[in-house]
C-alpha cells in the first residue's frame, strides 16, 4: 500500500513537477504555467493580460511574482513562466506585492475615474485587482491621456481608448483565434492604443468575444450599452441555438428581460467563444413583430389574436381526419429534445404520417446524418489527426466549430484537407484544397480513390489527387469528416456519393454532420425526419414504447413534401418554426406548392413569409423562454433554460403538441416537463444511459449513444453532369449573416446582412468583360435577369457563387430545379464594358 | 563603380593614430568600393575561412574573445555555441543603431559595408547556416545605399550567393530597412520586426534567438562592429588580435564622442588601453572640454547608462572596469557634459527620448516613463512640489525595482538603486530610463530643489496644478 491511497480505496498518485509555493508544497502538470499552477492551488495571482485560450504575451506585468529557480528570487510573470522541477514562488513576498501594487498605480495613472458610468462597474478586473492589490490612492497629478470616446470599430463594437489598459486581450483574440487580424496596436509608448485599419472596420463574425474578455470597460457592445449594471443582472446557464455546435452560454437578465449572452468556457464545445450571432440574436425575442397570443386568418386575409382554445381547435381542425398520406409536417430544429420528442410522437403516433421533414434540403438526407459513424469535436481536433472538410464552410455554418478546428490545425498539427466547392475559412490553412466544379465532387472523390497515376478525367492533376489520397491513407491518424451541404445549387446526390466514395476509402475515418439549424440532431433523433422512429430507428426496424400506433407507409422528406404539394397529393401542411418560402432553395416549387395546398397551420414565433400563409398560428418560446435540452452536432446534451418568463400567452412547443393531442385522441400522456422528459428518456433508445444530472449540471455534457442497428447504404454513384453548357456553374451557399429570422428580426444584426452579388473569378470576370459593381444580364432557362457583380479573387474558374437570402436579388431565381446542377449563360449588361 | 565621394558628417570618423582592425580602410575616401576593399585584402579572410572546418572558424572566433559590441558585452564565440543543432537557422545582423550618442555602425555601413558583407559570410559559414538577414536603421539613407551598391558587387563577384568563391557553400544576405523604431535595437524586437510584426521585445525566457529567434528557429542576432571584426581576425589570426587590447576585453572597439569636447567624433581605441581622461583631453583623442570648462558629467555608454563624473575618469574603458564602477560601456556612445549644462534638463532630455521610444508593451515603461517626463516637465516650468522629487524616485522604482524593502531603501538612500538595474518590464528600455534620474538625484538634487515652486501642503496648489495642466497653455510660473 502506497502512503498515496485514499480512504475510499482508489490510488491517485501524486504527480508532477514540484514546487515550493508561498511555504507549501505543490505539485505542477508538465509545463504548467506558474500563474495555473498556482490557480490550482487556490493561489490567485492578479492578472490582466493572461487568458487560458491564449498564447502568454507577458503585457500587464500584473502577475510579477518572485520566483527562484535556483538563482535567488526574482520577479517573473508567472503567465509565461513554465514551473520547473524545485521552484520557489512566494506570491505575497514584498517585493511581489510592491511589484503588484506599483503595476495597478500606473496602470491607474491614466484610466478615467468613471466606473459609476463605466459599464463594466462592478464586474471589472482591474476594479477588483485595484481593491485587492492597489495602492488605493493615485500619486499622479498630471492631465490624464484624453481620446476621442467612444469610437465605433465595427457595427457591434465601441472602443473607448481612454478606458483601455492595453492588455492585448482583444488584438490577440482578433489575430491568434479568430483569425481576423483587424484590430491592433498603434502608435507607441503613452501614446500607444488600439485601433482598427484606417478604411477597415472591426467586422468579425467573432468580435463580440473581445467585449467579453476586455479586463475594463474599453470595448462595449453595442446591443448591451447602458442597459443594465452587473449588479442587477440574474443569469442562467444554457445553450445557445442558432447553429448546431451548441455553443454553451450564460443567459443575463434584468427586469425580465434577457440583456446580455456572454460564452462559458466548456472544455468539449466553444472554449468560452461564440460567434456574434449567438450572442446577440436574443433581441429577436424583443422584436415588435413577435407572435405574442394565437391568430387566426380571417376570410379577407388579415390575422386576429384568438384564445388559445378556439385557436388549437382550429388547429385541431384542420388535421383531424385527414388521410396521412396526404399531411406533412416540415421543422421542428428549433424546438427543443422534449418538445421534439412530444411532436414526434403527435406526428407519428397519433396523426401516423411519416411526411416530416426538420430539414429543409440543405443539410444530409436523413439516413446519412443518422447513420455516418460520428465523432466529437474533440474527437476531430484530436493532435496528429487529419481533418477533411467536405461541402459546407465551417465559418459560415458553425462559427465556433471553425474556431476549434483553427485552433487544431495551428496549434495540435492538425492536417486540413478541403474539398469544397469554394475556398472555405479555412483554406489558409489547408494542406491540400481540392475545389471542385458544381456535379463534380463525386467524380473528384472517385478519382481520389481510384489508380495512382491517372486524373481519372476527373479535372484535377494526378499529383494533386496523389497528396489527397496519402493524406487520407497514411494510417496512423484519426481521419475526421466534417460535412455539409456546401452548394444548394447542385442535386444532393453527388455529395451524397463523395461521402460513399471517402467512406469505402478510408472505412475508419468518422464524420461531424455540420447540419444547418439549431437543434437539428435532437429533431433528427427523435424521429422528426421521414423513415425514421425516436433513437434512429428505422420505420419497421422497432417499436416505441409507449407509442400505440406508427405510420404505416414511407414518408417524404421537404423537397418531396412541397413536389407532391404542388401536385396536390398533399392538402394540409403543419409548419413546425419554418419558413420554406423563404428558407427552401427551389423557390417556384415552394412557391406552387403553397399556392397548391388547401391548408396550412403554423407553430411559430413571428409572422414569416410562410407562416403568414397558415389559416392559424400557434405562438411558441423561443431560447431562453423555456425550459429543455439540447442535442449538438457531436450528439451532447446540455440545458436549455428558461431566463425570463415568456411573453404574452406564448407557450413551449411541448405543451402545445399536448393541447392537440388531447383533443385529436387520448390525453396526452405528458402533463408536466418532467414527466415529458421520463416518458422520453425511457421511449428512446439512444437516450437511455444519459444521466440527466450530468446534463443539467452544466458542465461538458454527456453524449447520447448513436450507435445504430443499421448500416447506412449508398446508392450507385451518378456520373457528373455533361460539360457541354460553355456557361458557368452555379453555386449557393449560406453566410452567416443572411435574411433568416433571428438576423432580421434582431436590431442590431439585421443591418449585417450583405448585398446579394454573384461573385466571378477574376479570370472569368475578365473574359466576360465584367468587373466590380458592374451588373451582369444571366439567362437561365430563357429568362434573363441582371444580377449585380463582385470579382472575388480566391474563386475558381468556371463558377459563380451567390449567398442565399442577401439583400436585394434572390439568388434562388437562378437555381434550376429540374437539372443536376446549374448553368448560367451571364454577359455584360448595363454598366459593363461594352 | 559608384565614385560618390564621402560626405563628411557634423561628427565623423577621427583618426587617433591608434592601431587600427575595423578602421584600417576609412584613410580611403572610396573604400566602399569593391575593388578597394580587395586591394586592401578585403575577403582574404573568406578565403581562409573556407578552407576551414566550420567549426575551426567559430574556434578561431571564440579563442580571439571576441566581444560583443551591441552594448551587453557577450563574447560572440561563446553566443554561437548555444545554437542547438537545429536547421533551418538563421544570423541576423543588428544594424539598428539608434542608441542616443552612437553613430559608429553608420560609418562602418558607410565607408566599409564589404568589410561587413565578409564578416556575416564568415558568421553564416561557421554556424552552418545559408540565410543571413541584415537589418539596418530605418534614418540611414547613405548606408543603405552603400550596404545595397556593394552587396550587389558582391553577389556579382561571388563574395555572397550559391557557390561562393567556387566552394559549394551557398550563402544568401537579405536586406531589410527599419522602420524608425529604437526599440528594435533589441534583439528580440528586430527579431519581431524582421518578422513583419510590430517591433515589440518578447520575453527571455523562453523566446532566447539562440533557441526561438527568428520564425520560432535557433537564430544568433550580431551587431554590425562585432561582424566587421571577423575579416581581420581570419586573416590575422586570433593570437595576433589578442595582442591589442587587454586580456579580457582583447582588440580594439569604436567609441563615439558627443557633446562638450572639442573635437567629437569615432575614435577605435585598443579596449582597456585608453582612459576617460585620454579620451576626452588627450591630444589624439577629443582634445579637451569646449571653452576649457570644467566637466560635469558624462554618460560612458549611452543613454540607457548611470552617469559618471570627474572621480571616474581615470577608468578605462573597457566593459569589465566600467561594470564594477556602476555603469556601463553599452555600445560605446559617450556623452560630454560641461558645467554649464543644467541637469535638470539633461535628465528630462534623456528621459523624454525613452518615453517616446517605448513600445507600449509592458505597463510599468509604457505608463511609467511617460509620468516620469511629465514630472520632470514641471520642474522646468516652474510647476514643481518638493514632493515631486521622492515621487520621482517612486516612480522610477516601480519600473526597476529596488532590491531592499521601501524602508531600508530609504535608510539607505537613493545610492541603493543598483546597476544593472532590476526590471519589472521584458527589456531593459523602461529600467534605461530610470539611470538618469538616479545618477541626477543622487549628485544634483540640490538642482531639482532649486527649481521647487509649489508648496507640497498647498492644496490649492495642487489643484491648480491641475488645473493648469488641464487648460494648457496657461502659465502657472515662478509668480504664484
Amino acid at each position: 500500500m502506497s502512503d498515496t491511497e485514499t480512504t475510499n480505496g482508489s490510488t491517485e498518485a501524486v504527480t508532477g513537477v514540484p514546487f515550493t509555493l508561498n511555504g507549501s508544497q505543490a505539485y505542477a502538470h508538465e509545463g504548467e504555467l506558474l500563474i495555473e499552477a498556482a490557480e490550482r492551488h487556490g493561489v490567485h495571482i492578479p492578472r490582466f493580460c493572461h487568458h487560458k485560450r491564449m498564447e502568454p504575451v507577458g503585457m500587464c506585468r500584473m502577475c510579477l511574482v518572485d520566483v527562484d529557480a535556483g538563482r535567488g528570487p526574482g520577479l517573473q510573470p508567472s503567465c509565461m513562466v513554465p514551473v520547473t522541477p524545485d521552484m520557489v514562488v512566494d506570491t505575497e513576498s514584498p517585493n511581489s506585492v510592491s511589484a503588484q501594487d506599483g503595476v495597478l498605480e500606473l496602470l491607474l495613472a491614466n484610466h478615467p475615474l468613471d466606473c459609476p458610468v463605466c459599464d463594466k462597474g462592478g464586474e471589472c478586473p482591474l476594479q477588483d485587482n485595484a481593491y485587492a492589490f492597489g495602492p488605493g490612492e493615485s500619486r499622479f497629478v498630471e492631465e490624464k491621456r484624453h481620446y476621442e470616446k467612444p469610437i465605433p470599430i465595427s457595427d457591434l463594437v465601441y472602443l473607448d481608448r481612454e478606458r483601455c489598459i492595453l492588455c492585448d486581450r482583444c488584438t490577440r483574440f482578433a489575430d491568434e483565434v479568430a483569425g481576423d487580424p483587424l484590430i491592433h496596436f498603434i502608435d507607441r509608448g503613452s501614446a500607444t492604443q488600439v485601433n482598427t485599419f484606417p478604411d477597415d472596420p472591426f467586422s468579425s463574425y467573432f468580435s463580440g468575444n473581445t467585449v467579453q474578455i476586455c479586463p475594463v470597460g474599453a470595448l462595449t457592445a453595442s446591443p448591451y450599452r447602458f442597459k443594465a449594471r452587473p449588479w442587477d443582472l440574474s443569469a442562467a446557464e444554457s445553450t445557445a441555438t442558432v447553429d448546431a455546435v451548441g455553443s454553451r452560454v450564460v443567459l443575463q437578465s434584468s427586469r425580465r428581460e434577457i440583456v446580455r449572452i456572454l460564452g462559458v468556457d466548456s472544455d468539449a464545445v466553444n472554449w468560452g467563444w461564440l460567434s456574434d450571432k449567438e450572442r446577440f440574436s436574443y433581441e429577436a425575442a424583443k422584436s415588435a413583430d413577435r407572435i405574442t397570443e394565437p391568430q387566426i386568418q380571417t376570410e379577407d386575409g388579415d390575422f386576429v389574436s384568438a384564445r388559445w382554445s378556439e385557436a388549437t381547435d382550429r388547429f385541431v381542425e384542420a388535421i383531424a381526419d385527414v388521410d396521412p398520406r396526404r399531411i406533412a409536417v416540415i421543422g421542428g430544429a428549433r424546438l427543443s429534445l422534449e418538445s421534439q420528442y412530444a411532436w414526434a410522437k403527435l406526428v407519428k403516433s397519433v396523426i401516423k404520417t411519416d411526411n416530416v421533414d426538420c430539414q429543409l434540403g440543405d443539410g444530409l438526407p436523413g439516413p446519412m446524418a443518422l447513420g455516418l459513424p460520428r465523432t466529437t469535436i474533440d474527437g476531430a481536433c484530436t493532435p496528429g489527426g487529419v481533418v477533411v472538410l467536405l461541402g459546407a464552410d465551417p465559418k459560415e455554418v458553425a462559427p465556433t466549430l471553425y474556431l476549434r478546428l483553427r485552433h487544431a490545425i495551428r496549434h495540435d498539427n492538425v492536417t486540413l484537407v478541403e474539398i469544397t466547392p469554394r475556398p472555405s475559412g479555412l483554406a489558409h490553412l489547408a494542406t491540400a484544397s481540392l475545389h471542385p466544379v458544381p456535379g463534380n465532387v463525386g467524380a473528384v472523390l472517385s478519382a481520389v480513390a481510384g489508380e495512382p497515376g491517372s486524373d481519372h478525367g476527373a479535372g484535377v492533376p494526378a499529383e494533386q489527387l496523389q497528396q489527397v489520397r496519402d493524406l487520407l491513407t497514411a494510417g496512423g491518424r484519426p481521419v475526421t469528416v466534417v460535412v455539409g451541404r456546401g452548394n444548394l445549387a447542385e442535386s444532393p446526390r453527388y455529395a451524397a456519393d463523395a461521402v460513399g466514395t471517402l467512406q469505402s476509402l478510408v472505412p475508419d475515418a468518422r464524420f461531424l454532420p455540420m447540419l444547418r439549424r439549431g437543434n437539428v440532431l435532437g429533431a433528427l433523433e427523435m424521429g422528426l425526419s421521414p423513415g425514421f422512429l425516436p433513437g434512429g430507428v428505422r420505420r419497421g426496424g422497432g417499436t416505441v414504447d409507449g407509442w400505440e400506433e406508427l405510420p404505416q407507409f414511407d414518408g417524404r422528406d421537404t423537397d418531396g413534401i412541397l413536389r407532391a404539394a404542388a401536385s396536390e397529393k398533399i392538402d394540409t401542411l403543419i409548419l413546425l418554426g419554418a419558413d420554406p418560402l423563404n428558407d427552401f432553395a427551389y423557390r417556384s416549387h415552394v412557391e406552387e406548392a403553397f399556392a397548391n395546398i388547401k391548408n396550412i397551420v403554423a407553430v411559430d414565433t413571428f409572422l414569416t413569409a410562410s407562416s403568414k400563409r397558415a389559416s392559424v398560428i400557434l405562438p411558441a418560446a423561443m431560447s431562453g423562454e423555456h425550459d429543455g435540452t439540447f442535442m449538438n452536432l457531436e450528439g451532447r446534451l446540455s440545458p436549455l433554460r428558461a431566463k425570463v418568463p415568456v411573453p404574452g400567452q406564448v407557450r413551449p412547443d411541448w405543451m402545445i403538441a399536448a393541447g392537440i393531442m388531447n383533443r385529436l385522441g387520448p390525453p396526452s400522456s405528458f402533463r408536466t416537463l418532467v414527466e415529458l422528459r421520463q416518458e422520453m428518456a425511457a421511449a428512446v433508445g439512444s437516450l437511455r444511459d444519459v444521466s440527466w444530472n450530468e446534463v443539467d449540471d452544466g458542465a461538458d455534457g454527456p453524449l447520447a449513444s448513436l450507435e445504430r442497428n443499421w448500416v447506412l447504404e449508398f446508392d450507385d454513384p451518378v456520373p457528373p453532369p455533361s460539360s457541354t453548357s460553355t456557361g458557368l456553374r452555379l453555386m449557393v451557399d449560406n453566410k452567416l449573416w443572411d435574411n433568416g429570422t433571428m438576423v432580421t428580426q434582431s436590431d442590431s444584426l439585421s443591418g449585417l446582412v450583405e448585398d446579394a452579388v454573384l461573385r466571378l473569378s477574376p479570370s472569368d470576370a475578365r473574359r466576360l468583360n465584367l468587373t466590380e459593381a458592374d451588373t451582369a444580364e444571366v439567362d437561365r432557362e430563357g429568362v434573363s435577369v441582371s444580377v449585380p457583380v463582385a470579382v472575388e479573387a480566391n474563386l475558381p474558374a468556371g463558377v459563380a457563387w451567390m449567398s442565399i437570402r442577401a439583400n436585394g436579388f434572390d439568388a434562388r431565381e437562378l437555381i434550376s430545379t429540374d437539372r443536376t446542377v446549374t448553368n448560367l449563360q451571364i454577359r455584360a449588361g448595363r454598366g459593363g464594358q461594352e | 563603380m559608384a565614385t560618390n565621394a564621402y560626405v563628411p558628417h557634423a561628427a565623423g570618423y577621427v583618426d587617433n593614430e591608434g592601431p587600427k582592425v575595423v578602421t584600417a580602410n576609412f584613410a580611403d575616401p572610396e573604400s566602399f568600393t569593391l575593388p578597394r576593399y580587395v586591394t586592401s585584402g578585403g575577403y582574404s579572410g573568406l578565403r581562409r575561412a573556407l578552407e576551414m572546418e566550420p567549426a575551426d572558424v567559430a574556434a578561431e572566433v571564440k579563442d580571439a574573445v571576441l566581444l560583443g559590441r551591441g552594448g551587453a558585452g557577450f563574447p560572440a564565440g561563446v553566443k554561437w555555441g548555444f545554437m542547438p543543432p537545429v536547421w533551418p537557422r538563421y544570423l541576423v545582423v543588428n544594424g539598428d543603431e539608434s542608441e542616443p550618442g552612437t553613430y559608429k555602425d553608420r560609418l562602418l555601413m558607410e565607408r566599409d559595408p564589404h568589410q561587413l558583407i565578409e564578416g556575416c559570410v564568415i558568421t553564416c559559414y561557421a554556424l552552418g547556416l545559408n540565410t543571413c538577414f541584415l537589418y539596418v536603421r530605418g534614418e540611414m539613407a547613405l548606408a543603405q545605399e552603400r550596404i545595397a551598391a556593394a552587396l550587389n558587387d558582391a553577389y556579382k563577384s561571388q563574395y555572397v550567393g550559391s557557390n561562393i568563391l567556387g566552394t559549394d557553400v551557398s550563402i544568401d544576405i537579405v536586406l531589410t530597412w527599419g522602420a524608425g523604431a529604437y526599440i528594435v535595437g533589441e534583439e528580440t524586437a528586430l527579431i519581431e520586426s524582421l518578422e513583419g510584426n510590430r517591433g515589440m521585445p518578447r520575453l527571455k525566457p523562453p523566446y532566447f534567438p539562440a533557441a526561438k529567434g527568428l520564425y520560432m528557429k535557433p537564430t544568433i542576432v550580431n551587431n554590425v562592429e562585432t561582424l566587421a571584426n571577423l575579416p581581420w581576425i581570419l586573416r590575422n589570426g586570433a593570437a595576433e588580435y589578442k595582442e591589442m587590447g587587454s586580456e579580457r576585453s582583447p582588440g580594439t572597439r569604436l567609441v563615439a564622442v558627443s557633446g562638450h569636447v572639442k573635437r567629437p567624433g569615432v575614435y577605435e581605441i585598443e579596449q582597456g588601453k585608453v582612459t576617460f581622461r585620454d579620451l576626452f583631453y588627450g591630444e589624439n583623442f577629443c582634445q579637451g572640454i569646449r571653452d576649457d570648462n570644467e566637466l560635469k558629467m558624462f554618460i560612458p555608454g549611452g543613454g540607457s547608462a548611470p552617469w559618471f563624473f570627474s572621480e571616474q575618469l581615470d577608468l578605462p574603458l573597457e566593459a569589465s572596469e566600467i561594470g564594477p564602477a556602476g555603469s556601463m560601456l553599452g555600445s560605446g556612445a559617450i556623452v560630454v557634459m560641461d558645467e554649464t549644462t543644467d541637469a535638470v534638463k539633461a535628465c528630462h532630455r534623456v528621459v523624454r527620448f525613452f518615453a517616446r521610444e517605448s513600445c507600449g508593451k509592458c505597463s510599468p515603461c509604457r505608463e511609467g516613463t511617460s509620468w516620469e517626463e511629465k514630472i520632470l516637465e514641471r520642474f522646468l516650468d516652474g510647476k514643481a512640489r518638493m514632493a515631486d522629487i521622492d515621487l520621482l524616485a517612486a516612480v522610477g522604482s516601480k519600473i526597476s525595482p529596488s532590491p531592499y524593502p521601501a524602508a531600508a531603501w530609504e535608510e539607505e538612500g537613493l545610492e541603493a538603486v543598483p546597476f544593472p538595474p532590476r526590471q519589472t518590464t521584458i527589456c531593459p528600455l523602461g529600467p534605461s530610463s530610470v539611470a538618469p534620474i538616479t545618477s541626477a538625484l543622487r549628485r544634483f538634487r540640490h538642482e531639482f530643489e532649486a527649481k521647487v515652486v509649489l508648496d507640497d501642503a498647498d492644496e490649492e496648489n495642487v489643484d491648480a496644478l491641475a488645473a493648469a495642466a488641464d487648460a494648457t497653455p496657461v502659465a502657472l510660473g515662478g509668480a504664484q
